[in-house]
């Protein structure tokens, strides 16, 4: 028993001090700190020199404010009309939501139909086809005649601009699924609404959230495009007013507190897809 | 004799695992009229562990699709355990093993194996092998909670078999299950595919195109020519029960080895 006791404790204190001993290791885990500290400092590094470069430009050449701001006037604007720019980011930030949920549950809805009625399918895909091919511009003022002047066409516009890339990827994913799994599902003599629960549904679930990826961005150009055309509130409303009035730093200002928005929704919508798919090894 | 033929067994434990009489089966490919399987009749009795050799595309699978109740014959009949193959697939006496393992990426290993309990009206009654204690057969104990892209080839492979046991099917089909193995994990899971058929007791149709894994495996080895697929002959392994590996090495072995080599070479 002490036998063995001494043989441990001789085995476990011999690696440490040999891995201390090693210069060659030490080297190696002072590169790998090295680089990671690389990995996070050099973004911040990059945008700090073209914030630089920005304000440069604007000092050396003179640019007048009406043209283009200076980095640090668009960061007074958003501090001192921070009240302005949420009072406005608010209808956008509903609008986009609301049309990202509505056109996106639509869109499963038909995906689900069109997989298990193809003759729906066939009939009205290539109209779908063809709706998507108008650009958004040109369908926001027909529907602002639709629909008014409120949220209504907005929250219409973002959700038809999700509408079809998820339709698109949630029918791909609905059916991804390999013979042999029907197969065995026929064997298992499950009903289909089983094979649709237990298979299909699961396995359309990562390329559905590659849609939401990209609908949760382009929910936003939606709710904002529909701003410019008769809206007094909201990102595009604000976008319009400042360009009219040659207010350049808040025009800045303005589009910076939409992108925060987008990019916080997709980082949402990125983080529930790591909760709910982690069956799917996701890049770092 | 032929109203003996038509009505059903009085006593169907006395009823054949398998039978099949003239089954042929024919596809339409888009030029023409393929006739995969011909005139195949053989029976396979309770318990027995047969083998499915032959040239790729001489229609194994297809046969074992028909027994299944995957796919229906063009003429002939396929009587499984005395009844048709889609009662006997209601009643869940098939178990099938697919090449690949079929197992569904979301589910770990136990709920994949928990899956013929929650579809199609789950298991015949209550099931005499838990889902932990098939894992626990085919080696997989521990690995209850691991997700398939976390299991090798061959642990994927062992949760298929595994599934397919769920219920105590009394029929197991296997496609090819350890084809795209390498040779260490398949000769061990060729072991343990005899010591999970000794344990349950279940009839099984092992199709494969190893000459070497027929001939361990089966107690009879099914010989299919192709283009049409008609059985060749079928030849009896008369290797001493129960068979290790070791065995392979034996003249004996050897010799019939040679002898399935030599008809397939005909086929």
């Amino acid at each position: 028993m002490a036998q063995e006791l001494g043989l441990t404790a001789a085995v476990a204190a011999t690696p440490p001090r040999a891995i201390e001993a090693d210069p060659a290791r030490a080297n190696w885990l002072a590169a790998q700190a090295w680089a990671r500290w690389q990995r996070r400092l050099l973004p911040l590094l990059g945008a700090a020199a073209l914030l630089f470069v920005w304000w440069a430009l604007v000092a050396v050449f003179d640019v007048k404010p009406y043209v283009a701001p200076s980095p640090e006037v668009v960061a007074l604007t958003m501090a001192q009309k921070s009240n302005v720019l949420l009072a406005n980011l608010w209808p956008t930030m509903i609008e986009a939501i609301s049309g990202f949920a509505l056109g996106n549950l639509i869109a499963i809805a038909i995906a689900i139909l069109f997989v298990h009625r193809k003759w729906v399918e066939m009939a009205f895909f290539p109209i779908v086809v063809l709706i998507n091919s108008i650009p958004v511009v040109a369908k926001a003022p027909i529907l602002v005649l639709l629909l008014g002047n409120g949220m209504a066409p907005k929250i219409a516009i973002a959700a038809i601009i999700c509408f079809f890339p998820t339709l698109v990827n949630m029918v791909r994913g609905l059916e991804a699924i390999s013979p042999q799994a029907m197969e065995l599902m026929h064997v298992l003599s499950a009903r289909k609404w089983e094979i649709f629960l237990r298979l299909r549904l699961p396995t359309s679930i990562p390329y559905l959230f590659s849609a939401l990826k990209i609908a949760a961005s382009t929910s936003v150009v939606g709710a904002i495009v529909g701003e410019w055309i008769g809206s007094q509130v909201g990102i595009g409303a604000l976008i319009i007013q400042a360009t009219y009035n040659f207010d350049s730093a808040l025009l800045y200002a303005t589009v910076i507190t939409g992108s925060a928005f987008s990019v916080l929704f997709f980082l949402a919508i990125r983080t529930l897809e790591r909760l709910c798919v982690r069956w799917v090894p996701h890049p770092a | 004799m032929s109203a003996a033929l038509l009505s059903e067994p009085a006593d169907l434990a006395d009823a054949p695992a398998i039978e099949l009489r003239g089954v042929t089966v024919r596809f339409m490919s888009p030029q023409r009229e393929v006739v995969a399987l011909e005139d195949i009749s053989f029976t396979v009795q309770p318990g027995s562990f047969l083998t499915l050799l032959g040239p790729s595309g001489c229609g194994k699978s297809t046969l074992l699709r028909a027994v299944a109740d995957i796919i229906a014959p063009s003429n002939g009949s396929v009587r499984v355990l005395g009844h048709a193959p889609a009662d006997a697939r209601r009643r869940r006496d098939i178990g099938f093993v697919f090449q690949d393992s079929t197992l569904l990426a979301w589910r770990s290993a136990i709920d994949n194996v928990r899956l013929p309990l929650q579809v199609g009206g789950g298991a015949r009654s209550t099931v005499r092998r838990s889902p932990e204690d098939l894992l626990a057969l085919v080696g997989l104990s521990g690995w209850e909670h691991a997700m398939p892209h976390e299991l090798s080839g061959g642990m994927r492979q062992r949760v298929a078999i595994a599934r397919a046991l769920l219920g105590d099917p009394r029929i197991l089909l296997m496609d090819e299950p350890f084809g795209a193995l390498d040779e260490i994990t398949r000769d061990r899971l060729n072991d343990e595919l005899l010591h999970v058929w000794r344990e349950t007791g279940t009839t099984i149709l092992f199709v494969t195109h190893s000459i070497h894994e027929a001939a361990y495996l089966g107690q009879q080895v099914l010989m299919l020519s192709s283009h049409p697929g008609r059985v060749r002959e079928i030849v009896p392994i008369d290797l001493p029960e129960p068979r290790h590996l070791s065995i392979r090495d034996t003249a004996e072995f050897g010799a019939l080895a040679g002898r399935l080599r030599a008809i397939l070479e005909t086929c």
